[in-house]
């Protein structure tokens, strides 16, 4: 060993620097590779490009099987600014039929942070949406020439009928609050926005798909990522059968030309909505398609709001058909018995209260009454029950009442497979305390016994009360979709439920109903085919009075139960009869007789004028 | 010769050529990697980067194969003459390489370039350890210290003006065996406190200390100084008790200035510590004085000189360097976030290392070097493929195997015992390896800053890979008839 004998420990400091440096970095390894998360998520934003596959949107079927709503191919044109280069302006324009003003103001509008928050240089951003397979076909030949633009090709509904469009519903672009509800959608997917779209939303749409493609660092796709074995198909989405009876439908809508109003008919045994017709109504096919947006706004501003689905958003005093509910709860309640006679003296008089009715003198049994539909008998039998020694006071006495027609399924959403159906409204002990500050007696609040006053009912709710009484006693809660394809529908939809009410009961009221087809004040909806029970209403409000009528038929195997509002219609006999007869007929018999063809022409020219301000 | 030829493969370290020959071909399969691009399977054609990788492997082979038979006292004999031919050649490469990226290092011989700065550290190498060895040589000795300094860092001006800075960079590895070998430590203790306090006050510089007005990053340096000092006098000057009071009085004026400035009057605190420094200066003089020891002199002028430099190096940072420089200085140190300019490639290095999680996404599968978001996929940042596909686990052996073969060659240059010639050239290939893996696995890592370097065995190139297999052939003849003696 020579003079370096006295270094020999520095082999170890580089030993030591070696075996250092080897350590930070197996520790910044550990760091990188195995503690943060981050990277690897960074790195697969950075590779992979998930391409969405939309999957086909369920079609749509009526009752019979008639194909009412289905797909229809549209393209939007995207725009990847980065990527545009050299664009002559001019030519893009002829392509796409467009000014160059247009094009410079869309161009501003994409790169307009507020109007376009997702917008970035680097992705595709839709420059034009929903053009028709010509248009784009122009198009697509000289997309070559415009680098930076694609075409994507995408599906719109497209209808084969014009009518039930507030059943049907719509579709439009997801809005911000539907993307934070739902982490399925993403911006510019479509959703249901109205009626059966947006309420089988999840059942239609199936689920998107997507493709893993590589992307390099310049942006380039490269291919599918695995040869795509993380590639998920669409699942198309499922399709429905409505209950709806489309040339039902058709019908009603054509009688309810120029009047407004909704006709609601449901199949008593399965509580299926055979047709819903609100009225003004609107073709479905305006809201498809680029014209989507000014229509929506033309609607959206029209003063008779033909937008709004009155058979299950709008609240009307049902008016006499009520009366057949309370038949039913005095009868169960044992304020009267069949036999019972309650007088009427040109109405219900009481001091100086008095509710008019069209009969004159006389007492009536409760069959005579619905089928004279006696205001004076109704507001008797209120009174009695509201004054009965059976309750303690007249709040229970309202409770009770109040149970019973909550559990006929008013005053709450009888929960039909629609979005926005409304409640209505029935008093309560509470309301009217509230109301008239604890002071109140039956005859305070007499009119509700006829249909009037508080009370309020969605056309629904009346058919649905009708349907309850063809029923003899329980209905099963009302829905407009048949079948799901693949698919089972709510049991709500097929319960019964049975009403607080016995079946002899309703069998008198069926009796009073039939009563006054046949000698009462629906005589007109009579006909030889077969027996129908129905029961007017002549609705009071501030202009003039709502034309009501409810029935069923046939009365001892009722096959469709109906409510028809017209909304200042006048009598019950006027127009809800007629139509009501009509729309039974249609159905029952499958079409109408030379004569019926005639009068239902007759009421589709009917015109009911209505004043600006009413609505 | 013949019974030395018959001998060699006896003779040899065949351990050395097992860890070789591991990380030649780990080289070559993450080249594969690195160089796939989805479509293409063909790794063996010689157009694409893996065939020809396969090639200069081959060359390299029988290169090495030559170089084990040719007799150490040749290797002596020819040191100073192949230096010279490479320093000829560095100059010669200077004025008629093509411009490549701004560097003019390539020699092109048709479809093969060549780099000779990457042969010129073997040169070097055995140059060094002819000087080292001769006769009557002292590391101490003026005259020869001068002459040591002049081996190395000739090369490394001639690179530089090859605009290749990193490769220059790689001969201070030359220093840690000259410290080996006698060198006093000191030089590279305040060349590591240089690089530290620089570091530590730009990194940490511009930020205030908790709520006083201190900047931490003069803090930290102006805390480590007397601390430094403290310890150069317990190595240097034997002097343990003058140590402890310099220590002391640091830690306590620093602790009383905090205590003061944190519940009385808040104030610089960095003050204090300057005064600090400063009265150590003095009273080392004063021991100086007393003591008649030049040491005490120069351990002052450290604690004064290092305050001097870090307020030099804030100046020169902020009123000298280019903005690009400072940039990509910060970004390196942490201090500034910027992944989409200078610390792009950094960024996606270290995403496509992260992304690899702890098995690695599997040979072929890497999507980050793949798609090209790591630049010199193939070359520089190859380690990229192996942390991307490999993982964490295979990242781990391939640093362990590198461990392992540096620490091996350490021994072996430790064995050669009283033959300097051999032990100072096995020191440098040691060292030379040691800071390729540093800076190259450093810069992948985001640890150091981005210079350009290969990874020995890995990068793709014949280059780098004749150039170190050279050096380790050398190194085994001579180890081998050390044993043959």
């Amino acid at each position: 060993m020579t003079g370096n004998f006295q270094y020999d420990n520095r082999k170890f400091v580089i030993g030591g620097i070696v075996i250092a440096i080897v350590a930070v970095f197996i520790v910044r390894l550990f760091s990188l590779q195995i503690l943060s998360k981050d990277y690897k998520e960074q790195g697969d934003n950075n590779a992979f490009l998930n391409k969405t596959i939309y999957p086909s949107r369920g079609v749509i079927y009526d009752r019979q099987g008639k194909l009412l709503v289905f797909n229809q191919p549209a393209y939007d044109v995207l725009v990847c600014m980065r990527e545009v280069k050299d664009l002559d302006t001019l030519a893009f324009c002829r392509a796409l039929n467009m000014t160059q003003e247009m094009f410079d103001k869309r161009m501003a509008d994409i790169k307009n942070i507020t109007l376009n928050p997702g917008y970035s240089r680097y992705t595709d951003q839709v420059f034009l949406s929903q053009l028709t397979a010509e248009d784009i076909a122009q198009f697509n030949e000289q997309l070559y020439k415009f680098q930076g633009f694609t075409t994507r090709m995408r599906t719109i509904r497209q209808y084969n009928y014009p009518y039930a469009a507030h059943l049907l519903g719509d579709m439009g672009e997801v809005s911000k609050k539907d993307m934070a509800a739902d982490e399925y959608y993403s911006r510019g997917d479509y959703i249901g926005k109205q009626g059966i779209e947006s309420f089988y939303e999840k059942e239609l749409r199936g689920q998107k798909g997507v493709e893993v493609l590589l992307r390099n660092a310049h942006g380039r796709i490269m291919e599918h990522y695995m040869d795509g074995a993380q590639d998920v198909e669409a699942v198309p989405g499922k399709d429905l059968t409505l209950s709806i009876d489309m040339e039902l439908q058709a019908l009603g809508e054509r009688l309810m030309k120029n009047k407004i109003g909704s006709i609601v008919a449901i199949e008593p045994s399965t509580g299926e909505v055979l047709c819903m017709v609100s009225s003004p109504t609107f073709d479905p096919h305006d809201l498809i398609g680029r014209q989507r947006g000014a229509n929506h706004l033309a609607l959206s501003k029209d003063k008779r709001k033909p937008l709004l689905n009155r058979a299950i958003q709008g609240t009307y005093p049902p008016g006499s058909t009520f009366k057949t509910s309370q038949a039913l709860t005095y009868l169960q309640e044992g304020i009267i018995t069949p036999e019972t006679l309650l007088p009427c003296t040109h109405g219900f008089v009481l001091g100086s209260l008095h509710v008019g009715c069209h009969d004159g003198y006389a007492s009536w049994s409760v069959i005579p009454a619905i089928a004279t539909s006696c205001n004076g008998f109704f507001c008797w039998g209120l009174y009695r029950m509201m004054s009965s020694s059976k309750f303690s006071n007249v709040q229970e006495a309202m409770t009770v009442w109040k149970d019973h027609m909550v559990d006929m399924g008013f005053g709450y959403k009888l929960g039909i497979d629609l979005p926005g159906e409304q409640r209505g409204f029935i008093p309560n002990a509470a309301y009217y305390d509230k109301v008239y500050k604890g002071s109140w007696k039956g005859q305070t609040i007499i009119s509700i016994a006829i249909g009037q006053g508080e009370v309020t009912l969605t056309p629904l709710q009346i058919a649905n009360l009708c349907s309850t009484i063809a029923n003899r006693g329980y209905y099963i809660a009302p829905h407009v979709v048949r079948e799901v394809h693949g698919g089972d529908l709510d049991s709500l939809y097929h319960t019964r439920h049975y009403t607080t009410v016995e079946r002899r009961y309703y069998d008198i009221v069926v009796q009073g109903m039939r009563n006054a087809v046949l000698m009462g004040t629906c005589r007109s909806a009579n006909t030889p085919f077969f027996e129908v029970c129905g029961k007017t209403g002549t609705a009071q409000n501030r202009g003039k009075d709502h034309s009501v009528f409810m029935g069923f038929a046939p009365k001892d195997d009722p096959k469709i139960a109906i409510a028809v509002f017209v909304e200042n219609g006048g009598f019950g006999a006027v127009y809800g009869v007629p139509i009501g007869a009509l729309m039974m007929e249609k159905y029952i018999n499958g079409q109408l007789s030379e004569a019926s063809e005639q009068k239902a022409s007759d009421f589709e020219h009917r015109v009911i004028h209505y004043s600006d301000t009413e609505r | 010769m013949a019974t030395r030829n018959a001998n060699i493969g006896k003779s040899v370290d065949w351990f050395t050529i097992v860890l070789y020959a591991i990380l030649v071909v780990c080289g070559w399969f993450s080249i594969c990697g690195a160089s796939y691009d989805f479509t293409n399977h063909d790794f063996f054609s010689f157009a694409t980067r893996p065939g020809k990788q396969l090639v200069w492997i081959g060359c390299a082979t029988l290169l090495g194969i030559v170089l084990l038979n040719i007799e150490k006292k040749y290797y002596e004999l020819l040191a100073y003459p192949v230096y010279v031919a490479f320093i000829v050649l560095l100059v010669v490469t200077i004025f008629i390489a093509p411009d490549t990226k701004g560097s003019h290092s390539w020699l092109v011989f048709g479809p093969v370039k060549v780099q000779p700065a990457e042969f010129a550290k073997f040169a070097t190498a055995l140059a060094l350890g002819k000087l080292m060895s001769s006769y009557n040589y002292s590391i101490g000795k003026r005259s020869d210290f001068i002459k040591t300094l002049a081996i190395i860092v000739l090369p490394m001006l001639l690179i530089v003006a090859q605009s290749e800075t990193g490769s220059a960079l790689v001969y201070l590895a030359f220093f840690l065996v000259l410290y080996r070998e006698g060198m006093t430590g000191s030089l590279l203790l305040v060349g590591v406190c240089a690089v530290v306090f620089f570091v530590l006050g730009i990194s940490l510089g511009g930020k205030t200390f908790t709520d006083m007005p201190v900047d931490t990053g003069m803090f930290v340096v102006l805390l480590l100084v007397p601390l430094i000092t403290a310890l150069m006098l317990s190595i240097y000057a034997h002097d343990g008790r003058r140590a402890a009071v310099v220590l002391l009085s640091a830690l306590g004026a620093t602790l009383a200035a905090y205590l003061t400035s944190r519940f009385f009057v808040p104030f610089n605190i960095c003050i204090v510590q300057i005064i600090v420094c400063v009265l150590i200066f003095l009273y080392l003089l004063i021991v100086y004085a007393v003591e008649r020891m030049p040491r005490y002199v120069l351990i002052g002028i450290f604690a004064l000189g290092s305050v001097g430099y870090y307020y030099s190096c804030d100046y020169v940072f902020n009123n000298v360097l280019e903005d690009y420089q400072q940039a990509r200085i910060r970004v390196t140190l942490g201090v500034d976030v910027d992944d989409k300019g200078v610390g792009y490639n950094v960024n996606q290095s270290k995403i496509a290392i992260g992304s690899g999680g702890l098995f690695g996404k599997g040979f072929l599968k890497g999507t980050q070097t793949k798609l090209d978001y790591v630049p010199e996929q193939a070359t520089d940042f190859i380690f990229c493929t192996i942390g991307e596909e490999k993982g964490f686990v295979g990242s781990v052996a391939v640093l362990l195997l590198f461990g392992a073969f540096i620490l091996r060659l350490l021994v072996l240059a430790e064995r050669q015992g009283t033959n300097r010639f051999a032990r100072i050239y096995g020191y440098s290939i040691v060292c030379i390896l040691t800071l390729h893996l540093l800076i190259n696995i450093g810069m992948v890592l985001g640890l150091t800053p981005v210079i350009g370097i290969p990874l020995p065995f890995f990068s793709y190139g014949g280059s780098s890979l004749w150039g170190f297999t050279i050096m380790i052939a050398i190194f085994l003849r001579m180890d081998a008839e050390r044993s043959v003696r």
